[in-house]
């Protein structure tokens, strides 16, 4: 599978380091590639910033580039960061176009909201489990135009109808006569060919590569070392520069004292901001040390007294007010005074982020521009606000996107990047800014505490009546306006406003509670989240009232919502539901339709004495509609499950004295290799549109794993992470 | 100070102070950007190479202390039978998501089958519990690590 076709003639990164070294220089130079034609060269891999070339080119749309070689390249309007759209998204364009799958190329896209924006945020931003559902339509439609020009101009070459010839793995072929010819050579008339109106995409059952587990696209660089993220960009003349922000929230410098620092062998210059003290080395080592010497006075500010409790304290207090209704249905008055009723609140901590690639942007400010190279989710919000930091018009700004070393939500805000552009308007020639995994969880943007409150009646073992509240902090207020309207952020009751069950009196309420001193951004799973974990915990602990098995209790509700009642059934089956367990060990199930696609999970765990989990099975079965990958969404499900269950188990971030008490991944734990289980992962066959799969286990894992725990132990833990203390010793 | 090392079979010679860590010598002095910075506390282990065939966190390891042993790293694991078997099972086995982690756990993987060559669950979960890998590709890590020492084509 061909992805880094290299341009003949054109210099190799290696050649360029191997050079550089041979002629006995010091620092290996990673010049951003150019071929010889000066345009960008067509790898995945390389940091290049493709202008819209189409030049020469058969351009029919934003995606799609035919050369006259017949040289395939497809535009990424999305990021890549592990979930393996680059190639879902070359599937569906390929699909649509009949192109050689093994012979195309991919770009990533310039920042240009006007070609390459989300549909669904409006914005060019990578995230919320949207990219195959928000791009499915229009790279179908892309591909299939494309697909019909190159058939006219061959059609008319040969003077027969467009209806009589086929497209196929590249080349047209006059069905009769059996001519063809092949996409490159119908290039440059295909450009001149009119679209056809209303073009019919593919039936599906005409598929030949979506639905196959083909290879991913982007991984044959990443067993070598060649692979090149933000983080290992290399200019020519290159400093390295590393930061530290107060850390009191808020907080800003006082005095400095960079005597010392300034005498660290490498260290070239000390650049003190308002809110930040940044060293500048001819390497991260001197940047570190350097920064370590420095002596910063902190004006920690309003915020240096603030702790998890008070933050705690405020978010209980604000979520037993009202909130401003989302949904409700029947009359949930009546509903909650019908039969026995049952409250409870769940409560969901702080999260950092985490990416393995540590926070990073490598920046040159020149005085009548800025180039960028880093690995966004947000390429052109990137671009508008480094111009304003560097104060050049946005079209000065150069942003080169890369594989991202994880996003998970942290890369879908600007921050390190305007710091970064701040820090290099201090510096003659380019600067890499790296944040060190101390700094990059101490000045995350994190996921918000949540807490959620449930009042339900049981009458006959069914709920008759569902009064939910959501309070927290609403990170679309602040970062997609438009998308918080009237009160309500409609990510933050994601998946409580279309929960799945059949209940007659159902009410949804939103309470906006800001948290003090601490940011908030989006976290993988996204608001789902919250809502996931406190349903489906409460469902089990209602299923117990009602005399019910956990399974039969959610059967019984799922009557209008059969895509996701075949899900649990084949759950059910896979893991051995009922299935006699050794001592201490329980199962947990989960059913969520969150993110357009439709998952039930079971985990099977062993609670020990001391209340230490020992993970022994999970088992999903997902609905996603048609799977473009099915190894791609087995593999997303699995890692899904893997990131949700760190946070069950460990992911917490607090807060004392105004800053955040973890660091590292010392004590902001991750789950191991050891502790990871067989991870079954059943993906139904659908004809359904695609949903989005990348979350999807995030928000599993969480509450399969407490309900195994509740099976075990009896005890209904309504906070995350686990608190062993609580479990150590229970037993049903 | 000007030190030579011994990395992936070439001599190099590299000025740098003794207490630098080999990580940020491989990456910001020599331009080997493959080994990757994760947590510079060895609690990752995203920035793995081998010393002598052994796998060693670099971030924490000073250039001063490596003398004259030989360093391996991503750039140059492919050269060994052993790392070409597991470079060709990950990408069999489809393990990588980000990959930022992965030449961490290629590098792990193959110290383990060059010491062990037909590893049982509980030795990959002693060679492997010191890398982390974020996107949770655990499962496919274990399952490629058996396929490698088995030789078995997927």
């Amino acid at each position: 599978m061909k992805v880094a076709a290299r341009i003949p003639g054109a210099v190799s990164r290696r050649g360029l380091l191997t050079g550089g070294l041979a002629g006995g220089l010091l620092f290996a130079f990673h010049v951003p590639l150019r071929a010889a034609d000066g345009l960008p060269l067509r790898s995945v891999n390389e940091p290049v910033q493709p202008p819209d070339v189409t030049e020469g080119k058969f351009a029919p749309n934003a995606f799609i580039r035919i050369d006259e070689l017949g040289q395939t390249t497809l535009v990424m309007p999305q990021v890549e960061m592990g979930q393996g759209i680059y190639t879902a998204i070359a599937m569906i364009l390929a699909e649509e176009l009949d192109a050689d799958f093994s012979k195309v190329t991919l770009l990533h896209a310039p920042p240009n909201d006007k070609l390459y924006a989300n549909p669904l945020f409006g914005l060019q931003a990578t995230g919320g489990s949207t990219s195959v559902r928000a791009f499915w339509k229009p790279l179908r439609q892309a591909g299939a135009s494309a697909r019909a020009m190159l058939v006219q101009a061959a059609a008319a070459q040969w003077q027969v109808e467009p209806a009589s010839c086929k497209a196929s793995n590249g080349e047209v072929v006059h069905k009769e006569s059996g001519r063809t010819l092949s996409y490159g050579a119908l290039a440059a008339a295909a450009s001149g060919q009119t679209p056809p109106k209303d073009i019919a995409p593919k039936d599906p059952k005409d598929f030949v590569l979506i639905g196959k587990p083909l290879k991913r696209l982007d991984t044959p660089d990443k067993v070598n070392g060649k692979v090149v993220y933000g983080i290992d960009a290399i200019l020519p003349d290159m400093k390295f520069a590393t930061l530290a922000q107060c850390p009191v929230f808020g907080g800003k410098v006082g005095k400095v004292d960079d005597s010392a620092a300034i005498r660290i062998p490498g260290v070239r210059k000390i650049i003190v901001l308002d809110d930040l003290v940044a060293v500048v080395g001819d390497h991260m080592w001197a940047a570190k040390k350097g920064l370590e010497a420095v002596v910063i006075d902190w004006d920690e500010g309003p915020n240096a007294t603030i702790s998890s409790k008070d933050i705690w304290q405020d978010l209980r207090a604000a979520s037993e007010k009202d909130g401003v209704v989302a949904k409700s249905e029947g009359d949930i008055a009546k509903g909650l005074a019908t039969g026995e009723r049952f409250d409870a609140a769940y409560e969901l901590p702080f999260l950092a982020h985490a990416a393995m690639e540590p926070l990073n942007a490598t920046v040159h400010v020149k005085s009548d521009s800025c180039e960028i190279w880093t690995g966004t989710q947000i390429m052109t919000r990137v671009q508008s606000e480094a111009a304003k930091a560097a104060g050049l018009p946005v079209d000065k700004v150069i942003v080169n996107n890369h594989l991202l070393g994880g996003g998970f939500g942290r890369k879908l805000e600007p921050d390190m990047v305007v710091a970064a552009v701040r820090i290099a308007k201090q510096v003659d020639g380019p600067v890499k800014v790296v944040w060190t995994r101390e700094e990059d969880i101490q000045h995350d943007v994190y996921r918000p505490a949540y807490r959620d409150t449930i009042s339900a009646t049981l009458s006959d073992g069914k709920i008759v009546g569902w009064k939910y509240r959501v309070s927290g902090s609403s990170v679309m207020a602040r970062w997609l306006p438009p998308a918080f309207q009237k009160g309500i952020d409609i990510d933050a009751v994601d998946s409580a406003v279309d929960m799945p069950y059949d209940i007659p009196n159902f009410h949804v309420e939103y309470l906006r509670a800001e948290p003090r001193a601490v940011p908030t951004g989006f976290w993988r799973g996204v608001g789902p989240n919250n809502n996931v974990f406190a349903i489906e915990c409460f469902m089990d602990e209602l299923a117990r009232k009602a005399g019910k098995d956990p399974i039969v209790f959610r059967r019984g509700m799922l009557g209008k919502n059969p895509r996701l009642l075949a899900a649990l059934n084949l759950v059910a089956e896979k893991s051995g539901w009922g299935q006699p367990l050794p001592a201490r060990t329980g199962r947990g199930v989960c059913v969520q339709p969150s993110f357009g696609s439709f998952i039930a999970t079971v985990v099977e765990a062993e609670i020990d004495e001391y209340g230490e989990v020992h993970l022994r099975r999970i088992t999903s079965a997902v609905d996603t509609g048609i799977a473009v990958n099915p190894d791609t969404i087995e593999a997303q499900v699995q890692g899904g499950l893997v990131f949700g269950l760190t946070a069950a188990l460990y992911g917490e971030v607090t807060i004392d004295k105004g800053r955040v008490q973890q660091s590292n991944f010392n004590d902001y734990r991750m789950l191991r290799i050891d502790q990871t289980p067989k991870i079954d992962v059943h993906v139904i066959k659908s004809g359904e549109v695609p949903g989005g799969i990348g979350e999807t286990g995030v928000t599993a894992g969480p509450p399969a794993l407490r309900n195994a725990i509740y099976a075990v132990t009896g005890v209904a833990l309504r906070r995350l992470p686990i608190d062993r203390s609580l479990i150590a010793g229970k037993k049903t | 100070m000007a030190t030579t090392l011994t990395i992936n079979g070439e001599q190099k010679s590299v000025d740098a102070p003794a207490d630098m860590p080999l990580l940020w010598v491989l990456r910001d002095v020599l331009g080997m950007t493959g080994t990757k910075f994760g947590c510079g506390i060895a609690q990752c282990g995203a920035c793995t190479v081998h010393i002598d065939g052994k796998a060693v966190r670099s971030c924490m390891l000073s250039v001063g202390a490596v003398r004259d042993r030989a360093v391996t790293t991503i750039e140059g694991i492919g050269a060994s039978p052993v790392g070409a078997k597991v470079q060709k099972a990950w990408l069999d086995v489809e393990v990588i998501q980000c990959g930022y982690c992965q030449s961490g756990q290629i590098m792990s993987a193959a110290a383990l089958l060059a010491a062990t060559p037909n590893p049982d669950d509980s030795d990959i979960d002693a060679a492997m519990a010191g890398n982390i890998c974020r996107c949770g590709t655990y499962v496919r890590i274990r399952a490629a690590i058996k396929q490698a020492a088995s030789g078995r084509q997927s």
